[in-house]
């Protein structure tokens, strides 16, 4: 299964492109719009490339008002990434989308360009999974000590999958000023860089929970894809790779295929955890 | 209103016919293919070989069988761009964003520096309308000779001690020289830039302020019909 990386892909600007995919994964919704950081906000580094768009998005009301009727409208399915400042907030986006017709709901409790509750993932999920009775999945930073406990932590809580990983904060300075190139200094960084660490993370995180896990870092090919299912992945997502090619979709799909089949797998979900070595440490629960 | 683009993503590999010099700036020229060259002021997402994201760039020239690209090579992917050379093949997605509009009854054209790129392709269309046209230096402004009925000024004059008033004006330029002419031109369209990464609205990367809110520029330009 193919996604796109929440705020990677805009399928009211895009169909064709979101219709490409197995599943659409929206922007993050907050409680209360939000404009974004100040331009200048991507900037191209010598391996991935960093942004810092600060969750921009028409907040909750104007999203179940206008952006969702289009969405489905579209017959793509949709999981809705929410993120907020504190539990309650998460509880309270999750209850207001739990009787819409969205595959699942995805929580972004690891965006690098606003202050981050990292900390607090098992009380984010549980006061989610309270709220809901949708599939709830756990987007998760790499950028932490112990992927495998967050990953336990969000499981205890009650995440019914994880999808990992986030972009993790990086820095780049014009190279004449010695300025930062981005209005708001820091941003989140993404590409290739980032696919080493989403397969340590997604190598991690099955061992921990096993867990449905949804793979994101990096890809840009079907073999990426199959890597990041062979690490303990159930589905991949596209992200920087789409800003370049938005007929990604269709390719990886096709090379995963290929990839698999060269590698005398009969299907590209028969590589499930084959990085392990074995069987999965606890029963796979649900496969996205 | 301005030529939308809401759907229908084209892309193609595009073999280069070839690379000229134009002063400081580069004329590259592909082959066609099958896209379209749209309205002026539209762009299309150039793929730099080892890079990677594309960059935007406005079409310059339009015939039956290329699209030229007037192309400042300033940095990694602008310089990436105008190294190629014939027998090499470059990925092309657009025509992209909202151009300008053309139905307009005394129009002039305003350009500073590499905002003069998409001028040629709109003179053409605009039956060759009176340019103002300004450089940094009078090597730069060799890429005047790309556009008919140009008058040049070079620094310290600017576009805006040249243009005349009374007319319909269509500027691309840097953004002081874009809010100069606004002041004078209220109703000018104006093509603006920002840094992209995808360039159809999935990176949300190019926002600019416009009516006091963060848009897309991608999406709602790159040309605006007011101040940004």
């Amino acid at each position: 299964m193919i996604l796109n990386a929440s705020g990677c892909l805009d399928a009211l600007t895009a169909p064709e492109v979101a219709q490409s995919l197995d599943t659409f994964v929206t922007k993050t919704v907050t409680p209360l719009p939000r404009e974004g950081n100040e331009p200048v906000r991507i900037a191209e580094t010598d391996l991935g490339m960093l942004n810092s768009i600060g969750l921009a998005n028409p907040g909750i009301d104007r999203f179940l008002g206008d952006t969702l009727p289009r969405l489905l409208d579209l017959g793509v399915s949709v999981w809705v990434s929410v993120g907020g400042f504190a539990a309650q907030e998460y509880a309270e986006l999750c209850a207001r989308l739990d009787d819409q017709p969205v595959a699942a709901l995805e929580l972004n409790v690891s965006c690098p360009n606003v202050s981050s509750p990292e900390d607090e993932v098992e009380e984010i999920v549980a006061a989610a999974r309270a709220a809901t009775t949708k599939t709830l999945y756990a987007k998760l930073s790499p950028a932490v000590p112990d992927v495998g406990s967050a990953a336990a932590a969000a499981a205890r809580a009650g995440a019914d999958g994880l999808t990992l990983v986030n972009t993790i904060r990086g820095l780049v300075l014009d190279e004449r000023t010695l300025a930062p190139k981005l209005g708001s200094g820091v941003g989140g960084l993404s590409g290739p860089v980032l696919r080493p660490v989403a397969l340590a993370a997604v190598f991690a995180a099955y061992r921990a929970t096993g867990l449905p896990i949804v793979g994101v870092g990096g890809v840009e090919t079907g073999a990426h894809g199959l890597e990041l299912i062979a690490a303990g992945a159930s589905a991949f997502a596209l992200g920087t790779v789409l800003f370049a090619d938005p007929e990604a979709p269709v390719r990886v799909r096709e090379e995963l295929e290929r990839e698999a089949s060269a590698r005398g797998f009969a299907t590209p979900l028969a590589a499930y955890a084959a990085a392990h070595g074995g069987p999965p440490p606890t029963p796979l629960r649900r496969v996205a | 209103m301005p030529f939308h683009s809401r759907s229908g993503l084209r892309r193609e590999l595009l073999d280069v016919v070839k690379v000229e010099e134009v002063g400081p700036y580069r004329l590259l020229r592909l082959k066609r293919g099958r896209l379209e060259s749209g309205i002026p002021g539209q762009f299309f997402m150039l793929a730099p070989p080892g890079r990677l994201l594309p960059r935007p760039m406005s079409l310059c020239l339009a015939t039956r069988t290329e699209l030229g690209f007037l192309i400042d090579p300033i940095g990694p992917g602008t310089n990436a761009l105008t190294g190629v050379a014939r027998g090499e093949r470059l990925q092309a997605l657009g025509p992209l964003g909202n151009g300008f509009r053309l139905d307009v009854d005394r129009p002039l054209l305003v350009g500073g520096g590499i905002g003069v790129a998409p001028f040629p392709y709109l003179a053409e269309r605009l039956a060759r309308p009176p340019a103002v046209l300004g450089f940094r230096s009078q090597a730069h402004a060799e890429a005047a000779a790309l556009v008919p009925n140009a008058e040049v000024v070079v620094e310290p004059r600017l576009v805006t001690e040249a243009m005349p008033l009374g007319h319909d004006v269509l500027a691309c330029g840097p953004e002081p020289m874009l809010r100069a002419v606004a002041a004078l031109a209220p109703d000018a369209q104006l093509a603006w830039e920002a840094p992209m990464a995808c360039g159809y609205g999935a990176c949300y990367g190019c926002a600019v302020e416009i009516d006091g809110k963060l848009e897309r520029l991608c999406v709602e330009g790159p040309v605006l019909e007011h101040a940004a």
